[in-house]
């Protein structure tokens, strides 16, 4: 198969694919990050480890009240302390501004040095007057009586239709009632998960430069051709306006996102104006308990949930009404996410915010589906429990009869087809006992449990520019960042198949704002949006090769293939001619040689990619070049095998299995690793993160790490990743998996923990105090 | 961090008399572990930090004729767990061991991490360590369960004490005086303070702990059993050391039962040695034993379940001091 077939002569116009499973030769296979090195060494420069001549330190001064408002901020010992060099007082520092969570910064010192800016952060007196708080997103009743609530959507939506004059609230009210009625199981209950932080390890920050008109910016971002016009926007005044091209944003390698670094952030801009001040560069990085107070969170979610199912635990009507908070402005779980996948044709949700007195909420990976899986997966584990069945077949029944929601194409036969890929592989109906029916060995008992997610995944938009010099080297230009995920390595593994190279032929250059823009790395767009304008810019660019070589050999262009650092005939052709020629050596070329006819200048190709590929395959360009590189939709199921102490409700992980779809693999490798993460951060949260706010103060009390609990290697068992590869999954093309695998592993580990217990530990995580009070309320402690 | 002056005496003498009288002034420094962080969020603030990592007399560890075992303060906890001396010692190895962190072993000292301050969020978010109504009324699930009556309602953290009070270990403490030297028995070190001027350790500013001594032990009934969250570096929720005198027969002549994390002090409890004392150890003393240990629990808002941890804790002590399997994880 030619690596570009169908060329439309016409209107120019190309199609671009894949080359088959068979015929790739760096695609589809296994390759270590091509910056694993620098980063294993410490070669790796992070915006943490940039640091320019004469810079400043500048420390942020944060409210230490979770509810005041100001009225006075002094800053005066503190700029008159030795090695102090300027306080910069935030718009939200000045009196009469109303705080409304721990950690706001009011003011930013910069000085020579991080002590003297601490001692001058240290200095600064604020008065204020204190306001009530509140905190407690988990108690409805106490948010209403606070008036911290309010509603947050709903959605009623019923097989059958009222009558034409009937009420539609009468309708749906007797219509579920009468569903429950019919329903052969009915099981009810109340769970929840608490918010989490980011925990980026390094924080939010940057190291900025005003000089001669121009700032230039390394920052901690996802997004690194965004937030040059941030920075613009927010230096610009009435007086004068600062343009994106007077900007320019340097990430080569970045200590976690996760959702939360997508802008240049408050912090950013004032350590850039105290640049312009003081005429040096500053370095502004939040400490440890800042990046957990004001730098994004992931709301929580608690529910009341009902369901009844038929007789093979099929659900037939769900009805939930779920409360959580996303921070100071309310927010929380979205109701559209309700119930989660597997959702019934008849359901009633109802959503409501709780505003708290806590920073808002950025998105955390995935936003909202761990919450939504764990308050729905729960209670349909919860069924199987009710109904002594094996819970496998429970949610089996329900993706076998369509209740199985998901922009995959076709969600109910992967679900079923992931699920029985993922009991194989744990060893499912071998390990399975009825819910709290195990067999207790010293005093520790296992238990089994299954979650499953789906997220979109389409590509983001992508230019990127190829330069291939007449010596033959390659380079590429694009204004994308590697989150750590591998991004480099894909990079150079398309366009290395492309041009019949090895990966390190191909010099990788991103992380510039002033490379072609590409889009931010969120939402799992970026591997797909790489794929498509490097696929693209790549095929255009050996087309031309191709013609210069044709014109030397003699021979065809479209007959031509790049393979093993050659051009020469496609192996395809009939072999009469291929003899022929072939027995003539000087009618091949070498990559050298066809880069040698360029000239003295390289070729340069851009191309350019917009977002909106769909489901279909169809991916729509700015010259509407359809082109399945990329798609949209997955599924993934995932199962956990724990095992709890009952007397002490320590709860330990033995094996995990992810079954992830996300059309054709690139990279094997950091295609799993992803997942490995994902499922890692997913342990974080099954039994240890949890954002703890003092109910009297509101104050974050855990904000330090070495209070904020995670997930240390030896927690987190044996993590099985089976990618899931059909051939028609690979024939959809590229889809980001970043989020998907982080979805389920919460629900997952919490129907294990049911399973083992017999009991529900409601809230997430899972901690051995939720585990023994849920014991004790079962009357088992 | 403020800015402090430093100074790497070289003799027991000579850190003597850096060490200010008044409190707060001067802090001691050997691994770090502890007072980088609380120097960081500016909790403490001293003008002079006096780093006795080069003083060589705290630095070994040596056998008395008596076969007791002395260690200097400034030894590193690895070089402890390491040490061909404490093989009869496994309630200090354990409690080592738990703490599963090769940074904090190699560079953690044993007097550091005898004397080190109290975790509480509260005071390490900057409050006073005393309660002033944030404990009592806050989120206080990680706080004291036993002796918790007064305002100290915090827990001390070290993990090694309550093995060395099990053991009836000794430190020598050198100070305030030129010359000055005494002994007394660990658990003698801790005290449960009253007011905001009271420290929770005896000692004056200007006295430093210099050696533990363990006593020469024939036997290795002893053992520490930690209850913790997860596996990684994280202190425990709840954790006892029980050190056993048996008999040919295996009946308990003496047992010395201390609790760790569950109040002010590392809590020797009398109530557990009593329940032992006379019988053979097995599952049902053992949790007697530990029902015993938490009699007078007056847990506060949101520690109950501490309770239970701690009576687990001192069962499974107990059953791996005896050389039992304890159960669990």
């Amino acid at each position: 198969m030619a690596l570009l077939q169908n060329q439309n002569g016409d209107d120019g116009a190309r199609q671009y694919n894949w080359p088959a499973r068979e015929k790739s030769k760096v695609i589809g296979k296994s390759y270590n990050r091509l910056d694993g090195m620098e980063k294993a060494t410490g070669a790796a420069k992070y915006t943490y480890d940039i640091n320019l001549k004469k810079q400043l330190i500048a420390i942020g001064f944060g409210s230490p009240h979770a509810h005041c408002k100001i009225k006075n901020l002094d800053i005066r010992e503190a700029v008159a302390l030795p090695g102090v060099v300027d306080v910069h007082v935030l718009k939200q520092g000045e009196p009469g501004t109303e705080i409304q969570w721990e950690g706001e910064l009011l003011a930013v010192v910069a000085a020579e040095t991080e002590a003297a800016a601490r001692e001058g952060v240290a200095a600064i007196k604020l008065a204020v007057e204190m306001l009530e708080v509140f905190t407690d997103d988990e108690n409805l009743e106490s948010a209403k009586e606070a008036k911290r609530t309010r509603k947050a959507g709903s959605k009623i939506e019923l097989e059958n239709e009222p009558d034409e004059e009937e009420d539609e609230d009468e309708f749906a009210e007797r219509e579920i009632t009468r569903l429950f009625k019919e329903a052969t199981h009915v099981v009810e209950g109340y769970y929840g998960i608490d918010s989490i932080t980011h925990c980026c390890l390094e924080p939010h920050g940057s190291t900025v430069e005003w000089k001669d008109g121009k700032l230039t910016a390394y920052l901690s971002t996802q997004n690194v051709s965004g937030t040059d016009e941030g920075f613009a926007d927010g230096l610009s005044t009435d007086d004068r306006t600062v343009t994106s091209s007077d900007v320019e944003v340097i990430c080569n390698y970045i200590g976690g996102g996760f959702g939360s670094k997508f802008a240049a952030d408050y912090w950013g801009l004032a350590a850039a104006r105290i640049s312009e001040k003081t005429g040096r560069p500053v370095k502004l990085m939040l400490t440890r308990d800042q990046e957990q107070k004001i730098a994004g969170n992931r709301p929580s979610g608690y529910v009341r949930a009902k369901l009844g199912a038929d007789k093979d635990g099929v659900i037939q009507v769900w009805d939930s009404h779920h409360w959580g908070t996303n921070g100071y402005r309310g927010g929380g779980v979205g109701h559209a996410k309700m119930p989660y996948i597997i959702r019934p044709k008849n359901f009633r949700r109802v959503a409501t915010s709780i505003a708290t007195n806590n920073s808002q909420g950025r998105a955390w990976r995935a936003p909202d589906h761990p919450q939504a899986c764990a308050l729905t997966q729960t209670l349909v584990d919860d069924l199987a429990a009710a109904m002594g069945k094996d819970s496998y077949d429970v949610f089996m029944a329900n993706f076998l009869a369509g209740n199985a929601a998901s922009r995959h194409p076709n969600p109910g036969e992967t679900y079923a087809d992931q699920l029985k890929i993922a009991g194989r592989l744990i060893d499912w109906k071998a390990k399975w006992h009825l819910h709290g029916k195990g067999k207790v060995r010293d005093g520790v008992v296992d238990g089994l449990g299954i979650g499953c997610h789906e997220w979109g995944g389409g590509a983001n938009q992508s230019n990127t520019t190829i330069k291939v010099h007449p010596d033959g080297s390659v380079e590429i230009f694009c204004g994308t960042q590697d989150l750590g995920t591998g991004t480099r390595t894909v990079i150079a593994q398309v366009v290395a198949e492309t041009f019949g190279l090895t990966i390190d032929d191909i010099k990788i250059n991103i992380g510039r704002s002033s490379y072609p823009a590409s889009g931010a790395s969120g939402g799992s767009t970026t591997v797909g949006a790489v794929c498509e304008s490097h696929r693209r810019a790549s095929q255009d660019a050996i087309q031309t090769l191709f013609g210069l070589a044709a014109k030397q050999l003699r021979v065809e262009a479209s007959d031509l293939e790049a393979v093993a650092g050659r051009i020469q005939l496609q192996s395809r052709l009939e072999p009469r001619n291929a003899r022929r020629l072939r027995g003539q050596g000087s009618k091949t070329l070498s990559w050298k040689e066809v880069c040698g006819l360029l000239g003295l200048k390289p070729l340069e190709v851009s191309a350019s990619y917009e977002r909106g590929g769909g489901a279909d395959g169809v991916a729509k360009t700015k010259g509407d070049i359809p082109g399945p590189l990329s798609d949209e939709g997955v599924c993934g199921v995932q199962v956990a095998h724990v095992e709890v102490d009952l007397e002490t409700g320590q709860v330990r992980m033995k094996k995990f299995v992810a079954v992830q779809d996300q059309g054709l693999v690139i990279n094997p490798k950091t295609c799993k690793s992803q997942i490995y993460g994902a499922v890692n951060m997913g342990i974080h949260a099954a039994f240890f993160e949890q954002r703890i706010n003092d109910p009297g103060s509101g104050k974050f009390l855990n904000a330090e790490l070495s209070d904020y609990k995670l997930a240390r290697l030896g927690d987190v068992g044996e993590i099985v990743v089976e990618l899931y590869e059909t051939d028609f999954e690979r024939s959809r093309g590229v889809i980001g998996n970043g989020e998907p695998p982080v979805i389920a592993p919460t629900t997952a580990i919490s129907n294990a923990v049911c399973n083992a217990l017999g009991v529900r530990v409601p809230v997430i995580p899972l901690t051995p105090k939720r585990v023994l009070e849920a014991l004790k309320a079962a009357g088992r402690a | 961090m403020k800015n402090f002056e430093y100074a790497a005496p070289r003799t027991e003498a000579q850190v003597v008399e850096l060490l200010s009288a008044a409190p707060g002034r001067t802090e001691i420094l050997a691994g770090g572990t502890d007072l980088v962080g609380l120097m960081k969020k500016m909790i403490v603030t001293p003008e002079l930090v006096v780093n006795i990592m080069n003083v060589d007399s705290l630095k070994v560890i040596d056998q008395d004729e008596d076969g007791s075992v002395v260690i200097g303060a400034a030894v590193t906890l690895d070089e402890v767990l390491a040490h061909p001396y404490l093989g009869n010692y496994p309630a200090i190895t354990d409690a080592i061991l738990g703490i599963s962190s090769m940074q904090l072993q190699s560079q953690g000292t044993l007097g550091g991490e005898v004397c080190q301050r109290p975790r509480c969020w509260f005071f390490r978010n900057g409050d006073p360590l005393l309660d002033q109504g944030q404990v009592s009324s806050g989120d206080n699930r990680f706080h004291a369960i036993l002796g918790n009556q007064g305002p100290a309602k915090f827990v001390n953290s070290s993990r090694i004490s309550p093995a060395l009070i099990a053991l009836d270990a000794q430190l020598r403490v050198v100070g305030p005086g030129e010359g000055d030297e005494q002994f007394l028995q660990i658990e003698d070190l801790f005290r449960v303070p009253r007011h905001a001027e009271q420290r929770e350790l005896v000692l004056e500013p200007n006295q430093l702990v210099t050696h533990v001594i363990l006593p020469s032990l024939e036997s290795r009934h002893n053992a520490t059993y930690e209850v913790r969250h997860g596996v990684g570096p994280d202190y425990p929720l709840a954790a006892a050391a029980a050190a056993l005198e048996l008999d040919d027969s295996g009946l308990v002549q003496d047992a010395r039962v201390v609790l760790g994390q569950v109040a002010p002090t590392p809590w020797f409890s009398k109530e557990a040695g009593v329940a032992l004392r006379g019988r053979m150890v097995n599952e049902q003393t053992a949790e007697m034993a530990g029902v015993a240990a938490v009699n007078a629990a007056t847990p506060l808002s949101e520690n109950e379940y501490k309770v239970q941890l701690a009576k687990v804790a001192v069962k499974r002590a107990i059953l791996r001091a005896a050389g039992f399997e304890t159960g669990g994880f």
